[in-house]
């Protein structure tokens, strides 16, 4: 390691201002940072601090995130091998082919997106900031993994430029930047992320795999609701089937052996990063807990008042729950410390409505069969006006003792 | 009469370099003392001696320039060596070479110092003992026009590494005497705190507040908060232990008390103390012989690890001249992937560190920061220590945005940055929450007087 840090020192000068390299020294200063702990000490206030830093906080996201994309690999190799008509499954040819298939929609959405932020905070001289290896991450995991490549590029782009880096950077986002890109490609190129056909990958990577046939169908079972026009439970439950047209058990959907957007099926692997992330103290309890019993209260409201009008109203509440992009709203998008409320209180309130109005637009919205992205978008806009009216109850309260 | 206090939301520090058997407290002399103009928060310095002259104990070394009679005294006998300026002659402080007898004092007008308000204040402004209380609002010098409602005794300091108050038996009537002093100045009460392990009996003629809980349980921003909040308008005292016994002791004997008890502490001094020295004392001769000699870089601080002053070696005791912290400086280590540590070594109050759940461990952190400096990213990190009523991440951001009226809506009189430390310490962004807090009651301070 000494080696490596005199590297780093050896080579620092170059980056300084004055130095041939100088254009890339924000660059630099990131990864001596990201290697180093940085040697500065605290000038006033406090002489020690917390170990715990930003980088490490975002870390044990992303690793939180892992069981959600492993399994993702394994899930787009499965449903691809259904499609083919396989009868076989093995393993480690399903992980392969999943990891192919989304390595490159990971490897664009790190390159655009930390491109744009290197670029900016050079410009700004500023340092690096990590906000964006957790929302690099999340990009591929919550589109369709048939997105075509350039589409991730350029949503990513809009996203971190106009809701993050024009509003100041990592802290001063108003939306979350991993639901824009994904509500960016959503109504831009609705063609191409929701349908009967982008949720299963098409075709052969690197020889694994093989030709799915034309005119193929792989619908989220979401979107084979919306679709059914079921008039009782059973009839949904019917209507419901694997790509392989076998009936969808709740079995299913708590593993995520369907099709759906590529990190977001199994509600099983999403609960585990919802473990770590609880026991370590990033995410809020509060939020996660309040989306989760939001959704159920709504969903029990639905199921109470079923219609055949909207089929997604005859759904258990356990099926709501563990359907679609809910559960990882609810874990990975909603608590995003930036976006949601701030307060304790404002936290109850704004996990609660997500949760709601989640299941809301899902049952009653035919036309949107997934609501979890516009619910936690919608709730980003109104978080403040919560925590707003939280801060103003403690201003009354002052007011009314200065008062007294 | 008592009240009492449990605070839930706040942190103990459990640090190297605490105070084990503490048994005899060796006076160490020193060459010369300083007093330093910047620890009297919001007083401008005018000079009344000059270098050279010969000074008693108890005379006034200089006063603010507003209210003349806030003196600031010589803690020894002796002669003025300098009056060390700064930039645009600012003086940065006033340094003392205390004569063989150091002792020597000035006497103090005592009598009816216990029966008229009037002649109570004259005593601790004229004796320097003003200046070594705090008001609320601003966090300043109390201010000697304004109406005192009540005043704050802090019986015992929480921050980490600090010393118990040590009383002796016969400290009991000073304390008395000073509580009563005390009640001439205010139309309220004299509240003092206290917690269980350091049996302090009950203060005739005050309000005993018996405290429990961690850190910050002992500031008096906590005891305030609790017992009854500081609304616009109002102004109360806040000061410590050892100050209400040296206030006993002037209006008891006519003498300012020029000696300190010094907690000397860290986990780079060879062994952790209890010290009695002049106010104001060079560190150089405080901690002869103390800290360890491993060639590593240290950090004297002149206070606790929270709110102390970073001081060179060459430097002097500060206000309040109760504690010195040695920690390791840490610009000297290379932490390889330090963000990513297991190790147990790491102090966090984060789960993800296997520190977090070593409950009896005693940690040697550094003074590093242990990360970048960040927009204010995380919710609720500054809640989880702050046992006030206070929004602290919307006043930050009042206080950042000048915004006078948002800052007295969410209850700015009411905070010191001392409030501030412990979230200061917890925040992942690393932001320099006492400095705005700081900056916040001085430019309010500044439009609103």
């Amino acid at each position: 390691m000494k080696a490596l840090k005199k590297l780093l020192d050896k080579a620092r000068p170059t980056f300084e201002p004055g130095g041939k390299l100088h254009a890339f020294r924000s660059v630099f200063d990131g990864f001596d940072t990201f290697l180093f702990t940085p040697r500065e000490t605290s000038r006033s206030g406090v002489h020690i601090h917390d170990s715990m830093d930003s980088k490490r906080t975002m870390i044990i996201v992303i690793a939180a995130l892992l069981p959600c994309l492993l399994f993702g690999m394994y899930n787009t190799g499965y449903q691809h091998w259904l499609a083919t008509g396989a009868s076989e499954f093995p393993f480690w040819s399903l992980m392969l082919y999943g990891f192919l298939a989304v390595l490159p929609r990971i490897v664009v959405s790190y390159v655009v997106g930390l491109g744009i932020e290197f670029t900016v905070a050079q410009w700004r001289r500023e340092e690096i900031q990590e906000g964006f290896l957790v929302t690099g991450i999340l990009i591929p995991m919550i589109c369709p993994i048939e997105t075509p490549l350039w589409m991730i590029a350029v949503a990513t782009a809009f996203s971190v430029i106009f809701v993050k880096e024009v509003f100041g950077g990592t802290g001063y986002n108003i939306f979350n930047v991993a639901l824009v890109t994904r509500a960016f490609l959503f109504f831009a190129y609705p063609a191409k992320m929701s349908g009967d056909s982008v949720f299963v990958a098409h075709n052969p990577i690197l020889g694994l795999g093989d030709k799915v046939a034309d005119g193929f169908t792989g619908a989220t079972p979401l979107g084979q609701i919306a679709t059914s026009g079921a008039a009782s439970h059973t009839q949904l439950l019917s209507s419901m089937t694997t790509i392989a047209n076998e009936p969808v058990t709740t079995w299913d959907m708590f593993l995520g052996l369907i099709p759906g957007s590529f990190g977001e099926t199994s509600t099983l692997c999403i609960l585990i990063g919802a473990l770590m992330l609880l026991a370590t103290g990033i995410a809020s309890w509060r939020i996660i807990l309040s989306v989760f019993a939001g959704g159920a209260v709504m969903a029990l409201v639905a199921n109470i008042f079923a219609t055949p009008t909207y089929p997604a109203s005859f759904l258990s509440v356990g099926d709501q729950l563990c359907l679609g992009g809910f559960a990882f709203a609810a874990v990975f998008m909603a608590p995003d410390p930036v976006t949601s409320c701030r307060t304790n209180a404002g936290k109850y309130i704004y996990g609660f409505l997500t949760g709601v109005i989640a299941i809301l637009i899902r049952t009653y919205n035919n036309g949107y069969p997934e609501g979890a992205m516009l619910a936690v978008l919608l709730m980003n806009a109104l978080a403040p006006l919560i925590d707003y009216c939280v801060v103003e109850a403690n201003v009354r309260r002052r007011m009314r003792r200065s008062r007294a | 009469m008592s009240i009492g206090i449990k605070v839930k939301k706040g942190l103990d520090l459990h640090l190297e370099g605490a105070i084990g058997d503490t048994g005899a407290v060796t006076f160490k002399p020193t060459p010369t003392v300083a007093i330093t103009p910047d620890d009297f928060v919001g007083l401008v310095p005018k000079m009344e001696v000059r270098e050279g002259d010969a000074v008693l104990a108890g005379q006034p070394l200089f006063h603010d320039k507003v209210h003349e009679n806030i003196k600031i005294v010589s803690p020894a006998a002796g002669t003025v060596k300098a009056v060390e300026r700064g930039e645009r002659r600012k003086i940065l402080r006033v340094v003392v070479e205390p004569a063989e007898d150091f002792s020597a004092s000035v006497t103090i007008e005592t009598e009816g110092v216990l029966s008229s308000p009037e002649k109570a204040r004259d005593m601790l402004l004229r004796s320097g003992l003003w200046a070594m209380m705090t008001q609320r609002p601003y966090a300043t010098i109390p201010d000697p026009d304004a109406e005192i409602r009540d005043i704050f005794v802090s019986g015992f300091d929480s921050a980490p590494l600090a010393a118990a108050p040590g009383l002796q038996r016969n400290d009991y009537a000073t304390l008395e005497a000073g509580v009563k002093l005390l009640q001439l100045i205010t139309k309220g009460k004299v509240y003092v705190s206290r917690r269980q392990a350091d049996n302090i009996p009950d203060i005739k003629g005050a309000e005993m507040v018996n405290a429990a809980g961690p850190h910050p349980s002992g500031n008096p921003g906590t005891i305030i908060a609790a017992v009854k909040p500081v609304n616009k308008g109002e102004t109360v005292i806040c000061l410590d232990l050892p100050t209400l016994l040296r206030i006993g002791a002037t209006a008891l004997t006519g003498k300012t008390q020029g000696t300190t008890i010094v907690a000397l502490t860290g986990s780079e001094l060879k062994q952790p103390k209890i010290a009695s020295t002049l106010i104001g004392a060079e560190m150089k001769a405080l901690l002869s012989g103390d800290i360890k000699e491993d060639n590593r870089h240290h950090r004297i601080i002149s206070g606790n690890v929270l709110t102390g002053i970073a001081t060179p070696i060459d430097g002097y005791l500060h206000l309040p001249y109760r504690q010195v912290t040695v920690i390791p400086e840490g610009d000297d280590v290379d932490e390889f992937m330090g963000w990513a540590s297991l190790s147990p070594a790491k102090m966090s109050m984060s789960p993800s560190f296997p520190g977090h759940f070593l409950r009896r461990k005693l940690f040697r952190p550094d003074a590093r920061l242990q990360g970048g400096r960040r927009a204010m990213i995380m919710s609720g990190e500054y809640d989880k220590v702050m046992p006030l009523d206070i929004l602290p991440e919307y006043l930050i951001k009042a206080i950042l945005a000048r915004d006078i009226d948002r800052m007295e809506q969410l209850g700015i009189y009411e905070v010191a940055p001392e409030d501030f430390a412990l979230a200061e310490y917890a925040d992942t962004s690393k932001l320099e929450l006492q400095k705005i807090v700081r900056e916040g009651l001085d430019y309010l301070r500044k439009e609103l007087e």
